[in-house]
Parts: C-alpha cells; sequence; structure tokens
C-alpha cells in the first residue's frame, strides 16, 4: 500500500559535530534512530519522529536539530496540509482521528486581549519586596450573616472550605493517562506550595495517600478507582461532569496502559480498555446532579468540598447557575483550548467556548442571581502564565487550574502525541523505562519553582495595581481593559476597551 | 453661549456616575462624648487650613444633633436641577411622608460659589398606613425611596436622609461652602468635614462629600484600587452604585455590614481593613478564628489601596485607615471630645493644646461614641 503522507519534520544530524556515542538510539522510544555497525554509520527514520526533542536535549555534541519539513502540497488556502493528511489517514484506517493536548487551531486567545491596569500618581503603587502581599485565598461556600455570642466570638454556619496558599492549583490528569512518577511530583509538588493537585478519573495510586491533603479526588462517568477510602483520602472530592478539551464525551484509555498497577489502582482487569461513558449514568438532570453532591458529602461527613468540573460549552451559565444551586461547593470550568491525554480531533479542535468568555458570563450571571458567594469558581483550559492568571482572577475566578504548563515544567515539549503511550519523558507513558526518566525530586522542584516564580509575578502585578490582597483583585474587572475587541466581546467580558 | 453650551455638556459628560473620578482630599472631624453641642464654624476653620489639600471643586460638612426641634423627623436634603423635579419630588415625598416642615435651605451669596442647584430640606415622618402596608423595615424603606429618587427622577438629589443630622455640600472650596450654608448657624456634637481634589472637572453638586445614607456619613480620601471588587460584591446586594465614586461604595459597604449584618464596627474595620495574614496566624486562636471567617466571609468587602475614612453615624463616629496607612491621618483628645484630620494643623487651629496627638495605625479604628448617659 502506498503511504500517501510525508514525514512532517525531518531530523538533521550535523555530521561534523557527532560523536556516535548513540544516546539519540537508545533515548528515542519511538526509535527514529539507528545504527549501522557494519559502516559505523548512524540513520534516522523521520516518519516516525514525533518531535518531542528528547534526543535534542540529550545529544552531548549539539549535533540534532528537528526541522518542519519543506516538502509541500501545492497551497491551498481551503483544503490545507492538515486537512489533506487528516483525509488520507481516515482512508487509511476507517477511524476516528484521535489527538493530545490542547487545540493547535487559531482561534482568538482572550487573555491576549486583555491589558491589566497599573497605578500613577493618585494612588500608590506597592511594593512586593517591601510590603506584605497576599494571594492566600480559600474556595467554597461563604457564608452571609453572623451571630454574637456572648463571648464576643462570632458564629457562622460552617461551610468546608479548601485553602489555598497559591491562587493555582494542578488540575486533574489520571494515573495511566500519565505516570505514577508524574503523579509523585504533582503531589510533592503540591504539598511543598500549599495547594492541591487532581487525581483525574483513574483513582489514587496508594502510595500517595500520603498526599492526600493536598489531592483533590476525582468521581468521574467511569467511576474507575471510586470507594470510601479513596473518597476520604482527599480534602475534595471533584465531580467531573466534562473536560474541555472533548465536552460531551467521555475518556479512553487504551489497554496498552493498563498494566498491573493502573488495573489494580482503576479496579479494572489488566490490559482491558478503560472506557468511560459520555454522561454519568446516574446523571441525566440538575437534580440527579444534587443527589449525587450529597452521596458524596454523605460518604464524607460533609466535610470536603464538592467541587463540579464542566467543560466551558454555549450555555455554560445557565448551567453553572444550576450547578450552583444543587449543593456544589465550587465550580471548576475548563475551556476548549485545554489539554487532553487522548480526544478525538474533530472533537478538540470544534466543540465548546474558550474559558475567558465562559468565565465571565459565569460569573456575572451568578451574581445577577444573588448566589456567586454560594460557590467558588475555578478556571482552566489555557491558563499558560502568571498573566493568563491575573487576568482570570480579575474577571472573578478564585483560582486556576493548569495542567499542560506543569507538564512543560516537567519536561514536556508539547509534541501532542500522548495517545501513542510512548512518551520519552517519562510523563504520558506507563512504559517502565520511560516512566524511570522522570526523576520526582527534579519534577517536583521543577513544579515548585515554575509556580513560586507566577506567584512572584503576581505580586508583582498585584502591587502595580495598588492592591495587596487577592480578595480584591477577585472580580475587579475595572483592571481590565479590551484591546482590538468588539463591543459584544467587551461586554460579555464586562471590560472597557483600552483609552476608555 | 454656545461655548456656555459647550462647557455643559461637557460637565455632564463627565459628571459622576457617568466617569468614575478619583480624588485625593482633606478630611476632618470632631465629636463630642458628652454631647456637647460643638459650632459649625470650627469645621470650616479646621479645613482653611489645608486649602491646598483641596482644588475647589467640592466641599462639604455633616453635622449630628443640629436639628433638636426635629428629632425624630427624617430630614432630607435635596438638590434640584429645576421645579419640575422638585414638584415630581416632594409628591413621591408626600405619598410616603408626614411633611411637617419644608423650605430652601439658607444661604447666602459667596463669592467663589457658582452654578448652585435648588437646595430644599424636608423634615417628615413616615405614614403609617406606608408603614404597615410595606414588607420592609422602615429604614430600609426609606433608603429604598432615597434611591428611587436618585435614580428615578431626572435632576432630583437627596444628599441627606438621616434623623437630627444633615449634609451640606457644594461646589467649591470646604470654606466656601461652609459660608455659603450659613453653617456658623449651626452646633451639633460631631461634624465631619471634607475638600475634595478630584483628578477630573466634574461641576456637580451630588458630587461633593459627605456622602450620606440613613444615618450613615462618609468623607473619605483616597483612591480604592479595590474599587470594582467591592462595588460588583455590593450590587449582589441590591445597592446600586450610581455615582461611581469610592465613598458611595464605602458608605453602602458599612451599612451592609453594620446596619443589615448587624456587625459591630470595630468588626466592619476588621473586614474593610483587616490585619494580614501573617499576623492573624500569630495571634491566639479565637481571634484567629474570628479574622479568618470574617476574612473569608466577607472577602470581596476587604478594600485595598489608599484611604483614610470619616465615618459619622447616630451617636458615634469612626476613623480608619487602609491597611498600609497609605493616607495621612492624626488624631486627638481634648477632654470629651475627640479630633480627627488628614493633618496636625487643622486640629490645632480649633484645639491648640489637645490632651494627646496620635497617628492611628492602618486599619486601626478611632471609634467614638455618645457616654451612656448622654444618650437622649
Amino acid at each position: 500500500m502506498i503511504d500517501y503522507i510525508q514525514p512532517d519534520y525531518e531530523v538533521v544530524r550535523n555530521k561534523d559535530l557527532c560523536v556516535k556515542c548513540k544516546v539519540c538510539v537508545r533515548q528515542c522510544a519511538n526509535q527514529v534512530h539507528a545504527y549501522d555497525e557494519k559502516r559505523d554509520a548512524l540513520y534516522v527514520d523521520n516518519s516516525k519522529c514525533v518531535n518531542c526533542h528528547r534526543c535534542v536535549s540529550l545529544c552531548p555534541a549539539h549535533a540534532l536539530k528537528i526541522v518542519k519539513t519543506d516538502h509541500c502540497f501545492k497551497p491551498s488556502a481551503n483544503y490545507t496540509e492538515d486537512i489533506i493528511k487528516d483525509i488520507y489517514r481516515q482512508a487509511d484506517s476507517g477511524g476516528v482521528l484521535l489527538s493530545s493536548m490542547g487545540t493547535p487551531k487559531s482561534y482568538p486567545v482572550y487573555w491576549d486581549k486583555m491589558l491589566i491596569n497599573a497605578s500613577q500618581v493618585t494612588n500608590p503603587s506597592i511594593d512586593p519586596l517591601r510590603e506584605p502581599m497576599e494571594i492566600k485565598t480559600f474556595l467554597g461556600k461563604k457564608p452571609e450573616a453572623l451571630e454574637y455570642l456572648p463571648d464576643g466570638s462570632i458564629k457562622t454556619e460552617k461551610y468546608p472550605n479548601l485553602e489555598l496558599k497559591v491562587p493555582i492549583m494542578f488540575s486533574a490528569m489520571s494515573y495511566g493517562s500519565i505516570s505514577k512518577n508524574a503523579h509523585l511530583c504533582l503531589a510533592r509538588a503540591a504539598r511543598e506550595l500549599g495547594t492541591f493537585y487532581n487525581t483525574g478519573e483513574g483513582g489514587l495510586h496508594e502510595d500517595l495517600y500520603e498526599y492526600g491533603e493536598n489531592t483533590i479526588v476525582q468521581v468521574a462517568s467511569g467511576r474507575f478507582g471510586v470507594h470510601p477510602a479513596y473518597l476520604r483520602a482527599g480534602s475534595a472530592i471533584e465531580i467531573k461532569i466534562g473536560q474541555g478539551a472533548k465536552p460531551g464525551i467521555g475518556g479512553h484509555l487504551p489497554g496498552s496502559k493498563i498494566g498491573e498497577d493502573v488495573s489494580r489502582t482503576r479496579m479494572i482487569p489488566m490490559g482491558s480498555d478503560a472506557i468511560s461513558p459520555a454522561p454519568h449514568h446516574d446523571i441525566y438532570s440538575i437534580e440527579d446532579l444534587r443527589q449525587l453532591v450529597y452521596s458524596l458529602k454523605e460518604a464524607t461527613d460533609y466535610k470536603k468540598p464538592v467541587i463540579v468540573k464542566i467543560a466551558a460549552v454555549h450555555n455554560v451559565a445557565a448551567i453553572a447557575s444550576g450547578i450552583a444551586r444543587s449543593g456544589a461547593d465550587i465550580i471548576a470550568i475548563d475551556g476548549f483550548r485545554g489539554g487532553t491525554g487522548a480526544a478525538p480531533t474533530r472533537i478538540r479542535d470544534n466543540v465548546g467556548i474558550p474559558v475567558e468568555l465562559a468565565l465571565a458570563a459565569v460569573d456575572t450571571r451568578l451574581r445577577e442571581e444573588g448566589i456567586r458567594n454560594n460557590v467558588g469558581i475555578v478556571v482552566g483550559g489555557s491558563v499558560r502564565s502568571s498573566a493568563d492568571v491575573v487576568k482570570a482572577v480579575a474577571l472573578g475566578a478564585d483560582a486556576v487550574y493548569i495542567a499542560t504548563p506543569a507538564l512543560l515544567a516537567l519536561g514536556c515539549h508539547l509534541c501532542r502525541s500522548c495517545h501513542s503511550g510512548r512518551c520519552n519523558w517519562g510523563i504520558a507513558t506507563q512504559i517502565p523505562e520511560l516512566v524511570n526518566r522522570l526523576n520526582p525530586d527534579i519534577g517536583a522542584r521543577r513544579l515548585v519553582n515554575l509556580v513560586t516564580a507566577w506567584a512572584h509575578e503576581i505580586m508583582e502585578m498585584m502591587g502595580g495595581m495598588g492592591i495587596n490582597s487577592i480578595e480584591a483583585l477577585r472580580g475587579n474587572r475595572l483592571m481590565l481593559r479590551g484591546i482590538g475587541l468588539s463591543q459584544k466581546e467587551l461586554d460579555i467580558l464586562g471590560i472597557k476597551h483600552a483609552g476608555e | 453661549m454656545e461655548d456656555y453650551e459647550q462647557f455643559r455638556q461637557v460637565a455632564e459628560k463627565n459628571r459622576e456616575g457617568n466617569v468614575r473620578i478619583p480624588s485625593g482630599c482633606a478630611i476632618c472631624g470632631y465629636f463630642s462624648r458628652k454631647g456637647n453641642a460643638l459650632p459649625a464654624s470650627d469645621a470650616v476653620n479646621a479645613m482653611s487650613y489645608m486649602h491646598d489639600r483641596s482644588n475647589g471643586l467640592g466641599g462639604g460638612f455633616a453635622g449630628y444633633g443640629i436639628y433638636p426641634d426635629f428629632p425624630d423627623h427624617y430630614a432630607f436634603h435635596v438638590f434640584y436641577d429645576n421645579d419640575r423635579a422638585r414638584e415630581e419630588t416632594e409628591t413621591f415625598l408626600k405619598a410616603r411622608f408626614d411633611i411637617s416642615n419644608m423650605e430652601r435651605i439658607p444661604t447666602r451669596k459667596v463669592y467663589g460659589i457658582k452654578g448652585a442647584p435648588l437646595i430644599w430640606r424636608y423634615f417628615g415622618t413616615l405614614l403609617p398606613e406606608v408603614k404597615a402596608h410595606t414588607e420592609l423595615d422602615e429604614e430600609e424603606y426609606v433608603c429604598r425611596s432615597v434611591i428611587h429618587i436618585n435614580t428615578g427622577i431626572k435632576g432630583a438629589y437627596v444628599f441627606s436622609s438621616g434623623k437630627n443630622m444633615g449634609v451640606f455640600k457644594g461646589v467649591g472650596y470646604p470654606e466656601d461652602v461652609g459660608e455659603y450654608y450659613c453653617l456658623d448657624g449651626y452646633k451639633g456634637y460631631c461634624w465631619t468635614a471634607h475638600g475634595r481634589y478630584p483628578t477630573n472637572t466634574p461641576g456637580w453638586w451630588g458630587g461633593a462629600h459627605p456622602f450620606n445614607i440613613l444615618g450613615y456619613t462618609v468623607v473619605h480620601n483616597g483612591e480604592i484600587s479595590s474599587y470594582d471588587a467591592n462595588r460588583r460584591f455590593m450590587e449582589i446586594y441590591g445597592y446600586k452604585c450610581t455615582l461611581l465614586t469610592d465613598t458611595e461604595v464605602i458608605t453602602y459597604i458599612i451599612d451592609y455590614l453594620h446596619r443589615k449584618r448587624k456587625l459591630t464596627l470595630s468588626d466592619v474595620a476588621k473586614v474593610i481593613a483587616p490585619p494580614f495574614w501573617s499576623r492573624i496566624e500569630k495571634m491566639e486562636e479565637q481571634e484567629r478564628e474570628k479574622l479568618t471567617t470574617l476574612r473569608n466571609m466577607y472577602a470581596p468587602l476587604l478594600i485595598t489601596g489608599p484611604f483614610s475614612i470619616i465615618l459619622g453615624y447616630p451617636g458615634g463616629m469612626m476613623a480608619l485607615n487602609d491597611r498600609l496607612k497609605l493616607r495621612s491621618m492624626v488624631a486627638a483628645e481634648k477632654d470629651d471630645v475627640v479630633y480627627v484630620s488628614s493633618e496636625e494643623c487643622a486640629i490645632r487651629s480649633i484645639c491648640p493644646d489637645p490632651d494627646r496627638t496620635w497617628s492611628p495605625a492602618g486599619g486601626e479604628p478611632v471609634i467614638v461614641e455618645l457616654d451612656k448617659e448622654c444618650v437622649k
């Protein structure tokens, strides 16, 4: 059969620099590199290269680089190279196209169309190096009223809240889709940072129970790995209704990734595909959600906040309003540019809405209905930098979820091939030799560094605005201005245009 | 004539409510614990010593205990652009209140005060049948009536609505505004004063300070950086921030926490200018619990950015600085009178030899109330 598809990338080796140490051969799980002993020569098979930079990064002589091929189709603005290749692939296989990580399409990134304010003259900026700058935050329902007791202390309704030292959490990535070492890195970093990581839908490995105080345990439609001890192990429980990268569909972890440990953790047979259904089969409406929320609260003595995670879709404001009345303590909104371990390409690239618009719409709606204080709001789905965090908080989020930046910190190069299970960086794989490449101590340190750096930047930006407490930034939309946005977009975001 | 029209249009466009106008300011207040009637002229005099902190675009005063003849009547002070607005407002008021007295507030011609609206005051009590039929408690009903006039009747603006107290404010330097309102004839147990330095060019009298709702008045110096977070929270609870000024939202926050949620004023201060977490963590358990709860439940009401405020309320006065003390504020005491001011010179101009003076720390309120035996 003719292969219609030419390789996307070319591995270029500078033979003058190459010392033939063969590290590239040993490191590439995709078997791009090969050594021919007879000829004493190294060869490459470009068709296998996913452009993950493992060989490039480890080459001691800096003799390697990966370039995009200049081989081309006849240019067309309509039938682009990507579209042509996808058609060839589907004609070959007859299957649904799969992709990983967030959509690479050029949809508008609203974070980049908002600018942050700073103080001048009338109001002093505050220097975070010299003055306290507070970014601690609480997630959960707030009481409205209080009573004074005779001894002067106060009495209020008590609701379980999560206390975050930084308004950044690691978002759900399941054990199975990523390696145990990756989970260890996230757990250790969350503990050190005073924040939380999220198990995703794959259960909690027995070795990670000790990090329970910094863990959010997820209950998804497949209920993999869900049992009473699991629910009690974490500090909060997240019901996953949807994911930004693939709203409306379930998850799929191929049997090849289900080894002994994953099988035990997920409570499914080894080697069987783990396919979680599109909806929860006990949630067909909002009142069913309420029942699940309260079942989980019953199971954990009303001590843990319940998060409901939804994908950002067209009607997100009304859905969030329903969730805020369902007994949930926190709503997590996942935008359509968010990442995934595997999703049908067409869904990832075409379903859902940007998280910035979803967040603004939800925050506004909950305020209009007077129920904003019933819930915390967490947003994820392409929060890429500290500036995105500041903008999210100013639009109304209590905190953000990050996943792709966390993986990048662990060495991910966004080659978007997680679904293959052969992650050369030891992240999205279960192959022991590859998993061992990710050192949990070093990984945790890099995650702590990343979030600490962001925290410093957040404080700098807050100080510039004359704000020394994150509470005063939350929902403070006057601190944002749009740039190059239409009036409609500005109205939805609830911000003014630059210059206004 | 065309020039005037153009000026009027610009002034209208840039007035409070259409744009957000930050301003620097001077504030001053004094309070007699024994309820002695202190002259308003002291406040006028004190403000003249801080002349350079204002720029002639707003000055005002609030006095408590100034209407002993009508102690239980709501005293509505109203600005009107024209007689049509006055008639409409009077019809509205008369349908709800038993008006015992109505008059133009006495004023005199003063160089430097121009563009004054019609200024009237009404003393009234809520009609018994209205009180019987509303679902709201009396204060809430009065409060909403005021908001209704201010947002619903074009050209009318109620700028004072408490009992036995009144606000006098306008566009001009505070000492000229005091002269204009003939404040030399008023006495009360508490006075607060404000001189304004807005960074814009409004010419609207309603935009001057103090800002009032029911018995609360706030004078404020500063520009709060948390404004929109505070405003959007208050709007959840039905407050409409129509002026877009800091003072307005601060007054609403205090009204919400103190009148509606029944927090003590010292706890109100802990909500709007709380100690830093690093300090809270070191406190004893009960205090730590309390402050953590307050900060968490009312997080959106924390105010950041520089401010010094003086809150007047029936029977008391509270002065408060932001938690970093980014605005100057000095307090002093002489016998039963407590003074607060942006600058010490203003206090010394009316009380040359105070028993003590001090500079209240950021976030630490100075609260003075009438001695129990002096509450009438």
